[in-house]
């Protein structure tokens, strides 16, 4: 519950919580035998994606997200019960079940799981809203592995071209996959976008005020100058590419999480409010994830008729 | 005087953009300060329309992917791909993103796109300018690939494109851009009918009305241009042609052809493409499955040779079909008892 007195890091402490633990949920469920295909969880990188997206006005702004996007979708206003029945599979997900993990939609949140395909995408939505004369900014989020693929380049390009209110996001955990940064990219990855004539800026997520706080500058200076701007954010993947064992040393691995920003962040937001009240709504939310997955659980799948019927045979 | 096959595009695009305000028009050197176009189909379209008639840069993936962006936020993007052998790039933003987001949304979305963009060869453009790889995109759900003879009413196909919510792959031919519109001669009658999801189907017959036809060719787009000739020329021989032209390629338009093979009973199946795994291999193993049992003679096929496109011109015209060799199939057909 956000109200007057909650400040802005409480705000992205629950949110990350949130998110935090549904993505614990679906590994749980995946390794109970309850969940099928794949699961690419953002444990880690939740603080830096609820910092930014708070940023944006959910109402009329528009999201691209990846393959790893449960967080951007809850930190979006996604509904949870959507989100884990989607992923589980049932009619009560918010594409029937029929997308699955890495394709999600709701209002204006797109997600796809080919790599780089969405930055030409976004390009055209916020194209879509010059046209139309809208003063919607349009997000994209990328990884540092995305930023091998021609497309993104070709994205920059065209938003700089263009004069498109559109934000890039490069989520920069180092890892893409299982292949580490210094084996995929030459060069600096934060500053590639300034040869496209687009302001580009860095951040660690972990400084998660100051993180908030240069979206929120960033989004307010794309919408009036209808400028793109690109946010190169280093995060943390706390977990494995998708389920499975991680292929990174145990010794890299303790050094990552002691740069996880929730916990860092949770010690903020006792200070102002106290262990006991943070506590109690961390059981909240813990109570709400059991019950949604309890529900989801119980729903059935699409019917194959109802699936069927919308597609012209062949 | 029939309008050219460009200049009945140009005509129809100047008029969907009058007409709807959610139509946008992006491409390579579409504008009129470029010449409106390689082929000059736009021309015209960036003086009267400028803010949606977009030039791109060199980039095919990103003419298709931000004509998807633009479709799933409900514009109308008509996107132009300058040869049609440039669609290989944009491949993975048709199959996995055009024709991915509303079936994976579950149909909360929709993708109305249109891809318009020329295959063929015939002009010495040689291996990369001159194919026909519209094959690669047949029988991907959600697309309909549509492809204009110049016998079709070719602005109402695309007008029937324009209006569709799922994508479209438009596809044109080299040639004919400059050909008339065909609408019939003292030897060629020219049917018309609305055809399967409402693209215009096409019949020639170099026969009178009432009579049966000895062969049915089944073919698409460019080839109609070798059609007009071999017609009048069977007509001379009194071999009597029923040539069926539909509009649209892929999901497969049985509806159009079923009836015109069963009266024929002899078919000819022809495209411009490599021979092996394309539109008459799919065609001929429907009509076996619906028809055999009709059948006078086995299904015949005539397509490209499986080698590049040469760009010497006698070296072309060997590789690619031809009026010589469609007549040599009809009278191959024929020998069949």
């Amino acid at each position: 519950m956000v109200t007057a007195q909650t400040s802005i890091g409480q705000k992205i402490y629950f949110k990350a919580f949130l998110i935090r633990n549904v993505e614990e949920k679906f590994l749980t469920l995946f390794g109970k035998g309850l969940l099928r295909g794949t699961v690419h969880t953002c444990v880690g990188e939740e603080v830096g994606q609820v910092a930014i997206i708070d940023a944006l006005n959910t109402e009329t702004d528009i999201l691209f997200s990846n393959h790893r996007g449960h967080g951007h979708f809850l930190a979006y206003g996604g509904p949870v019960k959507g989100l884990m029945a989607e992923v589980m599979g049932r009619s009560s997900g918010v594409c029937g079940g029929i997308g699955g993990t890495q394709h999600l939609h709701f209002r204006n949140f797109y997600s796809n799981g080919i790599q780089g395909g969405i930055g030409p995408n976004a390009v055209g939505a916020a194209l879509a809203e010059k046209i139309k004369g809208s003063d919607a900014v349009t997000t994209v989020f990328l990884g540092d592995g995305t930023m091998g693929q021609g497309a993104t380049y070709e994205a920059l390009n065209t938003a700089g071209l263009w004069n498109l209110r559109l934000l890039f996001v490069l989520e920069d955990n180092g890892i893409s996959q299982t292949t580490p940064k210094s084996l995929a990219h030459a060069g600096d990855l934060g500053t590639r976008a300034r040869s496209f004539g687009i302001r580009s800026e860095s951040m660690e997520a972990g400084r998660v005020l100051e993180l908030h706080a240069l979206a929120k500058q960033l989004v307010a200076d794309i919408r009036t100058q209808s400028r793109p701007a690109f946010l190169h954010v280093t995060t943390y993947r706390l977990r494995a590419h998708s389920k499975g064992d991680d292929t990174r040393s145990e010794t890299d691995l303790e050094d990552l999480r002691r740069k996880d920003p929730l916990p860092i962040l949770r010690a903020s937001v006792v200070s102002e409010i106290g262990e006991e009240s943070c506590t109690k709504q961390e059981a909240g939310i813990l109570k709400r994830i059991e019950d949604t997955t309890d529900t989801c659980l119980k729903d059935p799948q699409t019917s194959y008729d109802d699936f069927i019927s919308s597609w012209t045979r062949c | 005087m029939l309008n050219s096959y460009v200049v009945d595009i140009r005509k129809t695009l100047h008029a969907i953009m009058e007409e709807d305000e959610r139509v946008v028009v992006l491409g390579e050197d579409i504008l009129d300060a470029g010449g409106g176009g390689a082929f000059k189909a736009t021309v015209g379209l960036s003086t009267k329309f400028p803010g949606r008639v977009i030039t791109t840069p060199v980039c095919e993936y990103s003419i298709v992917g931000v004509s998807v962006g633009l479709a799933l936020r409900r514009m109308r993007p008509i996107a132009e791909i300058m040869f049609g052998d440039f669609m290989s790039i944009g491949f993975d933003q048709v199959i996995n993103h055009a024709c991915k987001y509303s079936g994976m949304y579950n149909r909360q979305v929709t993708v109305p796109l249109v891809i318009r963009t020329p295959m063929g060869g015939g002009r010495g453009y040689g291996p990369t300018h001159s194919q026909s790889i519209e094959k690669h995109f047949l029988g991907i759900p959600d697309l309909d690939v549509v492809a204009p003879s110049h016998a079709h009413s070719v602005g109402k196909l695309l007008r029937r494109s324009v209006e569709r919510e799922n994508p479209v792959l438009f596809v044109e031919n080299k040639l004919l851009y400059p050909a008339a519109l065909f609408d019939g001669s003292e030897t060629i009658r020219v049917a018309r009918s609305a055809g399967t999801l409402g693209y215009e189907s096409v019949r020639l017959m170099n026969y009178r009305p009432g009579e049966r036809p000895d062969v049915c060719i089944l073919t698409y787009g460019g080839v109609s241009r070798l059609m007009i000739p071999v017609l009048e020329k069977l007509a001379a021989e009194e071999i009597r042609v029923l040539c069926c032209l539909p509009g649209l390629l892929s999901p497969a338009p049985m509806a159009d052809i079923q009836d015109a093979v069963e009266e024929a009973r002899r078919v000819l199946i022809v495209e411009e493409g490599t021979s092996c795994f394309g539109w008459s291999a799919e065609i001929a193993s429907r009509l076996y499955a619906s028809a055999a049992a009709r059948l006078a003679a086995p299904i015949a096929t005539l397509s490209a040779e499986p080698t590049v496109i040469p760009a010497a011109s006698e070296l072309e015209d060997k590789v690619l079909p031809s009026a010589a060799k469609i007549e040599n199939e009809v009278m191959k057909l024929l020998s069949h008892d």
